[in-house]
């Protein structure tokens, strides 16, 4: 019992990670068309970036871990908007060339990362001289039903319930929120009614690169590291999320989320310690995939279609 | 710059794929009233009324509202202009509420609510309600709805009655009526009944050309003019 406690949680949180990076590329790729292969390099960039800011000041373990959560999204927020601005807006209405500068800004943004910190991990927060650089309590654990919790995961969690409610009021209740919604329906037809739908593309690659970069500091307190493969190991995962949930769709995405990370925390433990079979929970999530794709193929909440 | 003209559209070309669908349409539409913009099945209106728009890529030509030449505009620049489109087929967005859909198209802060919901009371008992949910005719309104809500010069209005139970029928031409005191309309209809009790003007498509422009009247009390030019009763094309 105790395990199953841990593994579920311990699920709950890499799937509130990959909720985070989801829901942007879900959005981006709802309302533009373009599936964004440089949303890894948010996730990356973001934990780097508060991994760096980590290492220029000195404070305590909360203050840094705050400094650097705020830094990381400001940072993922601009990068996003940057780069929809710079490299995806000139090819408006040609969605195979945005698609691949995306994969070229993936591959030169994970090179520059590769070439500015090099390859080994870093330990996040830095805090040299510091025995433990997260704040004491998030290292500590909880015990529920008779499983040890590190409390980080309920970090992670609350993040990405927060995320989820936040994102969901916004679509819902601004003008914002509602041009997207449309946008994702028919996104001929806002402009149709004088709106310059435009204008939403630099926010959603804003908002994506904010909740990417986001994911990516949680990453670094999950790991404890930042690693320059952060990024894509992430990505391929929450691609799934988003094919499983329905594009466009942040409940989708949401659900979507956690399946992939329960799926993949149980599998793997359950096949390693029953069928001596490491690795698992990447097959079951593949076939996961597989089975939502065959019983429903626009995903569990598809575009509404008119 | 003033016009007595709402919109004129000069030797506009329009391929869709490899089909050469608008071969230099010219026609001009002037201000008050309703022109109809007539032909048979397949024969370029709504393509006419979405190049209008912007909404298609034009090879050729030119398109002015009110004098302005908007013609490299994009759609949502030309729609600021004072026009409101209602397309063939309907295109409310389905996963928002009917209020939502009123309140997306609502231009300026300053909705004609009071004439939407006079026209169609419905729409405001329904105002919680998503549009997908709705009946045809109901969306038939919301989609007029959002044209009306704005305080627009010219409506582009494609086919509002096709599909439409008669009363239904009815429900929109006085709408249409009512809309046509307030603006310039462009209305594409193939209820001739709907078309001759609403239009003074008519412009219809053959070819990919105009092949008349003048009265309605004249051309719809003349079954022979109106088989030759529409082909209704006969084969079609
Ligand atoms: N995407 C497309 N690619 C190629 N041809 C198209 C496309 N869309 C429409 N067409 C063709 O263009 C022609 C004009 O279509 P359009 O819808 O403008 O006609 P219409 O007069 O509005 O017809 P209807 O009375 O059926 O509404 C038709 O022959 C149609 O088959
Ligand atoms: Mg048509």
């Amino acid at each position: 019992m105790s395990t199953l406690v841990l593994l579920t949680i311990t699920g709950l949180g890499l799937g509130a990670l990959y909720f985070l990076i989801a829901s942007g590329l879900s959005l981006i790729y709802g309302l533009m068309g373009v599936l964004n292969f440089a949303h890894g390099a948010f996730i990356t960039f973001g934990a780097y970036a508060a991994w760096w800011i980590t290492t220029h000041v000195e404070a305590s373990a909360e203050a840094e871990l705050i400094l650097a959560t705020a830094f990381g999204l400001v940072f993922g927020a601009v990068l996003g908007a940057l780069i929809e601005l710079v490299f995806i807006r000139p090819l408006y209405r040609r969605p195979i060339e945005q698609v691949l500068v995306t994969v070229g800004l993936a591959l030169a943004l994970g090179a520059l990362v590769f070439g500015i910190w090099g390859a080994d991990p870093k330990l996040f927060p830095d805090r040299p001289g510091e025995e433990i650089s997260l704040p004491s309590w998030m290292i500590d654990t909880t015990t529920i039903l008779g499983a040890r919790i590190p409390n980080d995961r309920f970090v992670e969690i609350a993040v990405a319930v927060v995320v989820l409610a936040g994102l969901t009021a916004f679509l819902r209740f601004t003008r914002i929120g509602l041009i997207i919604r449309a946008g994702v329906e028919n996104r001929s037809m806002v402009t149709a009614l004088g709106i310059d739908v435009r204008k939403t593309f630099t926010f959603v690659f804003a908002v994506g690169g904010a909740l990417a970069a986001l994911a990516g500091v949680l990453s670094g307190i999950y790991f404890s590291t930042v690693d320059p493969g952060r990024g894509t190991s992430l990505l391929i995962f929450a691609f799934i999320v988003v094919v499983i949930g329905g594009f466009g769709s942040i409940g989708g995405s949401a659900v979507a989320a956690v399946a992939v990370g329960l799926v993949q925390q149980y599998a793997n433990y359950y096949a390693a310690d029953w069928l001596d079979w490491s690795g698992a929970g990447d097959v079951a999530v593949m076939f996961l995939l597989a089975g939502v794709l065959l019983l429903r193929p626009e995903g569990l909440a598809p575009k509404v279609a008119h | 710059m003033s016009t007595a003209t709402a919109l004129d559209v000069n030797d506009l070309h329009v391929y869709l794929g490899e089909s050469h669908v608008l071969q230099g349409v010219s026609f001009s539409v002037a201000k008050g009233g309703v022109t109809a913009l007539l032909g048979r099945n397949g024969v370029g209106k709504t393509t006419t009324l979405r190049a209008l728009m912007g909404l298609v890529p034009r090879s050729r030509g030119s398109v002015e509202v009110q004098g302005e030449n908007v013609t490299r505009l994009p759609t949502h620049a030309i729609v600021r202009r004072g026009i409101g489109y209602v397309p063939e087929d309907r295109d409310v967005f389905a996963g928002l509420t009917v209020e939502e859909n009123l309140r997306l198209s609502e231009r300026g802060g300053n909705g004609r609510y009071d004439l939407v919901y006079d026209l169609f009371p419905e729409l405001r008992e329904r105002g919680r309600q998503r549009a997908g949910t709705l009946s045809g005719g109901q969306q038939q309104m919301v989609a007029i709805a959002r044209a009306l809500l704005n305080d627009n010069d010219l409506l582009l209005i494609d086919e509002p009655t096709k599909g439409l139970a008669p009363l239904l029928v009815t429900e929109v031409a006085v709408a249409l009526e009512r809309a046509a005191e307030l603006s310039t309309i462009l209305l594409v209809e193939q209820n001739l009944g709907v078309a001759k009790r609403v239009a003074e003007h008519a412009v219809v498509l053959d070819g990919g050309r105009v092949v008349y422009e003048g009265a309605a009247g004249e051309l719809l009390s003349n079954p022979e003019r109106v088989r030759e030019l529409l082909g209704v009763g006969g084969a079609g094309h």
